[in-house]
């Protein structure tokens, strides 16, 4: 099926209620294995047993970095293609995304206290994450300021794209600012490869955050769909209402 | 007449007169950097240390303050449907406005950032290498926020979304800022990298900024 023929609304919805059961059992088997690998898989001779808060936290960050790529290719969508679900995609990527760099952050900070006696440090990758989910809060709140959904669209793409652009500068930026002012003070992991017993697990791990994202993303945008339609059969009703 | 210097003469004409509010991005720049040491106390070595840290949040945030109104007068009166139609390209109209805009808003606050060094207990001859960063970086700003102030305006919000939407994406104007300045006044890392950083930001937003605050408007305002 070709991407134009999901211009149809309705055509997507029976292709999403097909194929979004399969995704949700996938997603969970996926979990369930990967949580048992998680619970095989060894503790790290230095962090004990809180190194498996990196089986959330790693996952946590790529879909945050993914969420922002999903947008970006949803904005070229709406500007480039105008294609009707472009933006549907991308409204519905931007909360999961952010929920994801949330789940980054709180782990991040959970996992530090222990390991590094501080729930924060200004530490470069700390810090560009925290950028990070600032942007997708300000994509939010776009959101949630417009009232006209083609208008926030468009609006909301063209901040995805400058975001886009800017966010490989931020992270370049933090990265020469945070050796400018503080040496690496703090314990890195990845100072050593990654051994295959923990490796294997996060991979699996990742793959089921990956499958938990588009099930997310695919229930969102349907759900986005629907509250258009009743928008506008709402709008139809006051119209036939009499004066 | 060239349309794209008429433009800026218009703009800044504006802003000059009664109702414009040029000076008050500067006045706010003056208020918060007075602000800085009630907050921290009154300790000169400290307020030495961390000066052009404050000019430079102080810098960012008078930019931010008047951007809401840049694109916002001219949608309302109708003036911008008029730019959109016009011979001139969009985004050489927008950039025009930026350009009026920093040299109304941006160029008073560079101007008496020497005078509020001292206060800082900045040294006088370290003031000149902060208005030069400060120079070189407000440029970026004043882009950057362009975009956000065409997408404000597309939606019909102002004020804190536009501070929301543009302050993320200055984090790295103003890390190379500061760190230039820092550089130039107590070393030991060399002022060149960072300085020439901030100009290539400047010079990037000054292509970006344009294109993507015509493509808000045009995609938003049609």
């Amino acid at each position: 099926m070709a991407v134009i023929d999901l211009a149809n609304p309705t055509r997507f919805l029976t292709l999403v209620n097909r194929v979004l059961p399969w995704l949700i059992g996938a997603t969970a088997l996926v979990f369930a294995y990967g949580l048992y690998r998680v619970a095989g898989a060894p503790d790290d001779y230095q962090q004990g047993a809180t190194v498996k808060i990196m089986y959330l936290h790693v996952p946590g960050a790529w879909l945050g970095m993914m969420g922002w790529g999903v947008m970006t290719v949803a904005a070229l969508g709406t500007l480039v293609w105008r294609h009707p679900l472009a933006d549907v995609a991308g409204k519905a990527a931007a909360p999961i995304g952010a929920g994801f760099t949330f789940i980054c952050l709180a782990t991040g900070m959970l996992w530090g206290r222990p390991m590094w006696g501080t729930y924060w440090v200004w530490d470069a990758r700390l810090t560009s994450v925290l950028v990070l989910f600032l942007l997708y809060l300000g994509m939010l709140a776009l959101y949630w300021t417009a009232e006209d959904p083609n208008r926030s669209a468009r609006a909301a793409a063209i901040l995805a794209l400058v975001g886009a652009v800017n966010i490989p500068i931020i992270k370049f930026s933090v990265d020469w600012w945070n050796t400018l002012h503080q040496p690496a003070s703090v314990v890195r992991m990845g100072g050593a490869a990654i051994d295959a017993s923990i490796l294997v697990p996060l991979l699996i791990m990742a793959l089921a955050f990956t499958l938990l994202f588009f099930t997310l993303h695919f229930a969102a945008m349907r759900n986005e769909i629907l509250r258009r339609r009743v928008r506008s059969m709402r709008m139809m009703q006051a119209r036939e209402v009499p004066v | 007449m060239n349309p794209f210097l008429a433009l800026i003469g218009r703009d800044m004409r504006l802003a000059i007169r009664v109702g414009g509010g040029a000076l008050m991005g500067a006045l706010f720049y003056f208020t918060v950097v007075a602000m800085t040491p009630f907050a921290i106390g009154p300790d000169l070595n400290l307020l030495a240390r961390i000066g052009p840290a404050i000019l430079w949040l102080g810098a960012l945030l008078a930019s931010l303050l008047a951007l809401d109104r840049l694109f916002a007068t001219d949608h309302e009166d109708g003036s911008l449907d008029l730019l959109m139609m016009g011979t001139m390209p969009l985004e050489l109209a927008v950039a025009a406005k930026a350009i009026a805009h920093w040299l109304t808003t941006a160029l008073p606050l560079i101007v008496i950032t020497p005078v509020l060094g001292l206060m800082l207990n900045v040294e006088m001859s370290a003031m000149g290498w902060v208005a030069l960063t400060l120079l070189a970086g407000t440029p970026a700003l004043t882009f950057i926020g362009l975009i956000g102030a065409a997408l404000a305006v597309t939606l019909r919000r102002g004020g804190l979304l536009l501070a929301v939407l543009v302050l993320p994406l200055t984090v790295p104007v103003l890390i190379f800022g500061v760190a230039a300045a820092n550089a130039a006044i107590i070393g030991p890392a060399p002022f060149g990298p960072p300085f020439t950083i901030l100009c290539a930001l400047s010079l990037a937003s000054l292509v970006l900024g344009p294109v993507a605050a015509a493509a808000a408007l045009r995609q938003g305002l049609e």
